[in-house]
Formats: C-alpha cells, sequence, structure tokens
C-alpha cells in the first residue's frame, strides 16, 4: 500500500536535514508503529506523507498504492484514501464538528465522484461513530476543537478517522494528552477501523499505546534513519532499555 | 454544508475578478444638472415636483455646503471627487413618475431580475400564498421606477414609496421628520445629500403595526458620470415593527463614481426598526481602477421608551466605504445594535463603524463587527460608544475581530470609548487573526479544496453576523462573502 524508498527530507526555511533515507513498506492490513526520540524525524514524516508544505523532499520516492504520492496535493491525498491524525488538532472557530464532518466527507465523496450523502444517511453515519467514540451531540455542535479539552481532540480526530474510512491511517502521537480511559476510547476507536483493507501507521514515544492497539511490525527511528525493525516486543525492549543503544547506533 | 458547497460552485462558475453586477442596461435616458450649482438644485426639486419649502430646504443645505470642508480623518485616500464634473439628474426616459408594474419599462424589469431582484407582486396560485414576500422600491439611478405591494401594505397602514412620492402625497410627515436625525449641517456628504437628494424609499409604520412582510429598496447606478444621492426615512410609531433591507450594485466602470447617501430611522416607544444592508456596489478592478465612492450617513433615532433599532450590514462592494450607521439612544432602556461584516479584497479601502450615543437611562447597544482584508486592500473599524450624564446604568459590549488572508493587507481597529456617567459600563473586545496556513493544511488534509477550506473558515469567522440577517438573504449574502474572496488565496 505504501512505499517508501530512500526518503530524504529537510525544512524548506532553513534547510535543515530531518529524514535522511528512510526506507518502508507497508502492506494492506497491517499496523507499524514507528517509535523514537524526540527529534528523530517522526513527525516529520507523518507531515511529509500528508503534504505539508513546510518541507522539501530532495531525494526519494513516495508511492502510495502504486501512484506517485508526492505529486499529488494534499486534498488529493485525503480523497486517495490518506489520513492524518493530529498530534496537536486545529481549531477552526464558528464552524460546528457536525458541519465540518459534512463537509469533508462531501468533498471527499466529489472529489471521487461520488454523490453528497444525504442528510439522514449522514446524520446515520455519524451517530453511530460517535456513540462507539462517546463523542455527545452537544459536543458535534461545538466548533472544531475550540475549547475542547486533549481527550476530546483526539476523540474528535477519530470519529473523523473512522467517518472518512481512508486506506492509510496515519496516527502521530494520539496517545499524548490523554488519560488511561481517554486512551483506551481512543484506542477502541482506532481498533475497530483495523481490517484487511486497510493499513496504520502508529507514531509514539512510549510504549504503552502499544499495549491498546498492537502493532504488526515496529521500527526505530533516530536521526532520521529507521535503525531497527522487530515485532512488538522490539516495543516492550525499547520501554525496558530506552533508546540509547540506537542513538549511538545511528551516530 | 450546501451553504459552502453552492458558494464554490458560484466562485468556479465566475472568472477571476468578475464582478457579476458590472453590465449596463442600453436604456435611453435623460441626464442633466451637471455641475453643483443653485440651478441644479432648483432643476431637480423642479424636476419632482417639490413643495415650495422643500427646494427652500435644498437650497439652505446648499449654501451651508459651501462653507465645508471636506474630512480627511477617515483612513482612506482617493483623488478629490470635482463635483462640478458630475450629473446630479438620470433618469430612464420612459418613468415619468411613479407607475403601476404593467407600465414599467421591460427592459428595467429585465435589469431587475438579471439582478436576482423580481419585481412582480408574485402570482398567487390556487390560493397558495408564496411564503416569504418582500415589497420591493427599485432606485434606477435617480428615480425610483416602480415598489411593489403598495396597495397591499396601504391595508395594513403601512406607508413604503419613494422619497419623492412621499414629498408629494404625505408632505407632513416628512417636514416632521426629514433632517431630525442626520441635520442638514451633519456633515459634509450629508449636507451635499441634503442638496441634492434623489431618491430614496419612505416608510412610516403607524402606531401598533407590525409591517406585514419584509421591505426592501434596490439601488442601481447605471449612467456614467452620475453621483447617486441616495436618501431614505424609516418612521416605525408606536409599537410598530418593520424590517428593511436595502441592496445595492452598479456597472463595471472605469471611473469613479460617487453614491452619498444619507439614511434617517425614527423609532418611537415599543418600536423595532431591524435595517439590514447588502452592499454590493463595483469594487473596481484587480488594478484598483474605478469602483463605488460609497460616502454614506446612517443614523437611527430611539426616540421612545423601549425603543429597538438594529443595523446589520455585510459590506463587500465600493472602492472606498465610508459609512458608521449609528444610534441615538434617547428613550429609556432602549437598544441599539450593529452587526457588520466589511469584506475588502483587491484595492478597496474600507472605513466602517458604528456611533452609539447613549442618552437614556438604562439604555444598552451591542457591537459586533467582523473585518475581513484580502489582496491590498485596508479594512478600518472606526467606532465610538459614549454615554451622557443622564445615561445611567448605560451598557455597551463591542467586539471587532479582524481576519487577514495574505499578506498584503490591512486592519485596523479604532475605538473611541467617552462616559460622563459613572454607572455606564463598557466592555471592549478585538481580536485579529489570519487564517493560518496550520488552518489550511488541516482542511486539505481532510479532503477540502483550497477555496472550500476558505469559504469554511470565513463563514465560521461570520457566523454570529449572519445570524443577524433575514433567513431569505443569511445564504445569499454568505455566497457573496465567499465570492468577494475569490483568488484571495494561493
Amino acid at each position: 500500500m505504501l512505499e517508501i524508498k530512500n526518503l530524504h527530507a529537510r525544512i524548506a526555511e532553513d534547510e535543515t536535514e530531518i529524514l535522511r533515507g528512510i526506507d518502508l513498506t507497508i502492506n494492506a492490513g497491517e499496523v507499524h508503529a514507528i517509535m523514537g526520540p524526540n527529534g528523530s524525524g517522526k513527525s516529520t514524516l507523518s507531515y511529509i506523507l500528508a503534504g505539508k508544505d513546510d518541507y522539501e523532499v530532495t531525494e526519494g520516492e513516495i508511492l502510495f498504492n502504486g501512484e506517485n504520492l508526492l505529486e499529488m496535493e494534499p486534498d488529493e491525498r485525503a480523497a486517495a484514501g490518506l489520513f492524518l491524525a493530529f498530534q496537536y488538532p486545529i481549531e477552526i472557530p464558528g464552524v460546528a464538528t457536525m458541519e465540518f464532518l459534512k463537509t469533508a466527507m462531501n468533498a471527499q465523496r466529489k472529489a471521487r465522484g461520488e454523490d453528497t450523502l444525504s442528510i439522514p444517511d449522514f446524520m446515520k453515519r455519524v451517530k453511530e461513530a460517535a456513540g462507539h467514540l462517546n463523542v455527545s451531540m452537544d459536543m458535534l455542535k461545538r466548533p472544531l476543537n475550540v475549547g475542547f479539552s486533549g481527550g476530546e481532540k483526539k476523540r474528535a480526530e477519530i470519529l473523523q478517522m473512522s467517518l472518512l474510512e481512508p486506506k492509510l491511517c496515519v496516527l502521530d502521537e494520539t496517545d499524548s494528552g490523554l488519560d488511561i480511559d481517554a486512551l483506551r476510547i481512543v484506542s477502541e476507536g482506532v481498533n475497530k477501523l483495523r481490517g484487511p483493507d486497510r493499513a496504520m501507521v502508529v507514531i509514539t514515544h512510549y510504549q504503552r499505546l502499544l499495549d491498546h492497539i498492537v502493532p504488526d511490525v515496529v521500527h526505530v527511528l533516530s536521526k532520521g534513519r529507521i535503525v531497527k525493525t522487530g515485532d512488538k516486543d522490539l516495543a516492550l525492549e525499547l520501554e525496558k532499555n530506552g533508546y540509547a543503544d540506537y542513538i549511538d547506533t545511528a551516530a | 454544508m450546501p451553504a459552502v458547497q453552492e458558494t464554490i460552485d458560484k466562485v468556479k462558475a465566475i472568472d477571476v475578478d468578475q464582478y457579476k453586477y458590472g453590465f449596463v442596461t442600453d436604456i435611453e435616458s435623460d441626464r442633466g444638472a451637471k455641475g453643483l450649482s443653485e440651478e441644479t438644485v432648483r432643476f431637480l426639486s423642479a424636476k419632482k415636483n417639490e413643495p415650495e419649502w422643500m427646494t427652500e430646504w435644498r437650497l439652505d443645505a446648499l449654501r451651508r455646503f459651501r462653507q465645508m470642508e471636506e474630512p480627511t480623518w477617515a483612513r482612506v485616500s482617493y483623488p478629490k471627487i470635482d463635483l462640478d464634473d458630475l450629473y446630479y439628474w438620470a433618469s430612464p426616459k420612459s418613468v415619468e413618475g411613479p407607475k403601476s408594474l404593467d407600465e414599467v419599462d421591460p427592459e428595467l424589469l429585465a435589469t431587475y431580475e438579471k439582478l436576482g431582484i423580481p419585481l412582480r407582486e408574485q402570482e398567487i396560485l390556487a390560493g397558495v400564498e408564496p411564503k416569504n414576500r418582500v415589497a420591493v422600491d427599485a432606485v434606477f439611478d435617480s428615480v425610483s421606477v416602480v415598489t411593489t405591494f403598495k396597495e397591499e401594505l396601504k391595508k395594513a397602514g403601512v406607508i413604503f414609496c419613494s422619497i419623492s412620492e412621499a414629498l408629494r402625497e404625505y408632505p407632513d410627515l416628512v417636514k416632521k421628520y426629514l433632517g431630525s436625525v442626520v441635520p442638514v449641517t451633519d456633515n459634509y456628504y450629508a449636507t451635499l445629500n441634503s442638496a441634492v437628494f434623489s431618491d430614496g424609499s419612505f416608510v412610516y409604520v403607524p402606531e401598533g403595526v407590525r409591517c406585514p412582510m419584509e421591505l426592501s429598496t434596490y439601488f442601481r447606478i447605471n449612467e456614467q458620470n452620475t453621483g447617486q444621492f441616495e436618501r431614505t426615512l424609516i418612521i416605525a410609531e408606536k409599537g410598530a415593527y418593520v424590517s428593511y433591507l436595502e441592496g445595492c450594485t452598479a456597472p463595471q466602470r472605469d471611473e469613479n463614481q460617487l453614491h452619498a447617501a444619507v439614511v434617517e430611522l425614527v423609532a418611537l416607544d415599543d418600536a423595532e426598526i431591524k435595517y439590514s444592508t447588502v452592499q454590493n456596489w463595483f469594487p473596481g478592478d484587480k488594478n484598483g481602477k474605478g469602483g463605488i465612492y460609497n460616502f454614506v450617513t446612517k443614523r437611527g433615532d430611539c426616540r421612545g421608551k423601549n425603543s429597538k433599532i438594529s443595523w446589520t450590514q455585510v459590506e463587500t462592494g465600493s472602492a472606498i466605504t465610508w459609512k458608521y450607521p449609528s444610534c441615538i439612544l434617547r428613550g429609556e432602556n432602549s437598544r441599539g445594535e450593529f452587526y457588520s461584516i466589511a469584506v475588502s479584497n483587491g484595492y478597496q479601502q474600507v472605513d466602517s463603524g458604528t456611533k452609539m450615543i447613549h442618552l437614556g437611562k438604562n439604555s444598552s447597544s451591542r457591537i459586533i463587527s467582523k473585518g475581513i482584508s484580502a489582496g491590498k486592500s485596508q479594512n478600518t473599524y472606526r467606532g465610538l460608544v459614549s454615554a451622557h450624564r443622564k445615561a445611567s446604568n448605560a451598557r455597551n459590549f463591542t467586539q471587532c475581530d479582524s481576519l487577514l488572508i495574505g499578506q498584503d493587507c490591512g486592519a485596523h481597529t479604532v475605538p473611541y470609548i467617552e462616559s460622563k456617567n459613572a454607572s455606564a459600563q463598557f466592555e471592549h473586545e478585538a481580536t485579529t487573526s489570519k487564517i493560518s496556513d496550520d488552518q489550511m493544511f488541516y482542511c486539505l488534509q481532510r479532503g477540502l479544496s483550497e477555496e472550500e477550506a476558505v469559504a469554511l473558515i470565513v463563514n465560521g469567522f461570520v457566523k454570529d453576523v449572519i445570524q443577524q440577517l433575514p433567513m431569505e438573504f443569511a445564504v445569499e449574502a454568505q455566497k457573496l462573502i465567499s465570492i468577494s474572496l475569490e483568488g484571495s488565496v494561493g
């Protein structure tokens, strides 16, 4: 589904090199965790996948279902089925969460040449998905992310993810700012979306998220390179020993 | 959200910086009274068959105008307007006094149809009355060409006609109220207007009457080199209610055109006037050439106890906007409201705001202003809130928000607050924000196109003002705002 080949990238503004040759292949149905210390390039990778302007790819390529991802605009990537759950979801004042959901769903449907959703159909989908994530009607009426607690923001992200039904979900530190209960609700929401046709990239610092969302593959990212790949036990080992070994390897 | 979708479709359907209402109606026109002079004033007054006292009133205004200087305090700049190079009278040849609908020139009816203002008293089909009927006064250059639903309104006791007709038919009412809110010498443009005003609407709602339908006036400037001097007067007697909407457009021309209006509202005890404006004058082309100079004095007098006047404006057009719809809160417990969305793009300059003058006890006011600047435009909110000595417990809440799109535009907020009464409570909040790259990226990541993202964010920003507009116009206004901002991102 996703093939990253020798990806090098830097910050556009000051040309600081962040990614230094990443190779990664993710197949449909797989969940990959990417772990690593601060500054290793985890978030940068997620932004480059989604198409944020602030980064420049200097070398390498990314194929998404065989297509050249880097040639697509951010909204085209979204319509093609790429979803990024933001570490810090953005506030949109005056725009009710419900309204945002409908605009986004219909925008993607339109881009794919599908009909827009009827109001009853839309409401049915929202109610069902919101129920699973413990998102109330009241919250859906509030402006998106404005005054939301940390937990509410993350639940709103997963709600969007489940309604937009992406092929590839990239979760950027979805566990940050969550207490135990919220972490459980969010993880259950994510697990419900696991399926043979969908792949996930879970970016996190900590093992604890991976207790709930159990990955098929774990990668350690350090200084812009993947320095170790293993199964879920690798995460447990990291939890015990820290990143020190791998940082040295990279250096 | 359907409004956003519709907006996008509309925006896509038109070319960049193409003003939708920029066409010219090819109609034979009488044009006269070039240059500002006593002769011009007499000519105008005679054309309109005005009573003697009106002619004198105008001439007095002209004499006073000669003593006045053009104000320079607003944050706008423009070349000097040569008042002697302007025509003060332009009228389609076919119009001779107010007519019934079937006598109106089909060319004019077609023009209004094209502008989306159907001038008909909708057919009543099989006994089913259409729900939202709006009576329209159509002002074309210097004259009112027709007013719809006049007869039906008359049955309710409501007078709705052009000010020219009112001067002939109801001279005592006009004489009593004209200039009582905006005095002849109020300011440079108001004085000019008092001397040479052409046409506008007159509304009188008698005691205890709730006006049975929305009233609206649609102003169109068609002729070249012609100033339009709108004059509107609305009176709500005790316990009366009226909702009024004003719309304006003009053809796309290379030279600038002047629109200097005066609008006066009077609300007596327990009366309420809701005045909404959707201003869409030609804003000039993308290089800043052409466009309307809009110098407007709008003021409401809450003369009676518990009276209420509410101004709602959506300003998207004009090369220059100089406009401060205000409320004099004279009556005890009177209430003034001002809701404004001012959108500027290209080289537009907007200096707009309001004045809330608290004179009566327990009077209250609320100001919500949303400025959106894009392109190379400058957008200033200028507002005054004052409490006089007797205005015990006067209350005001002001919120001014500015949204910047792009790097080359400016937003400015100039609030003046004066209180001579210690019990007055005034609150002022102001914010300036930019549509951030992060907001855009977030929306794009969810699949919205750039235009959809801007429309969504802007619609969110102006939401609390849009909600104040009469339902039928809210969607229209949303579309208009997005069209005005087209091409401002990316």
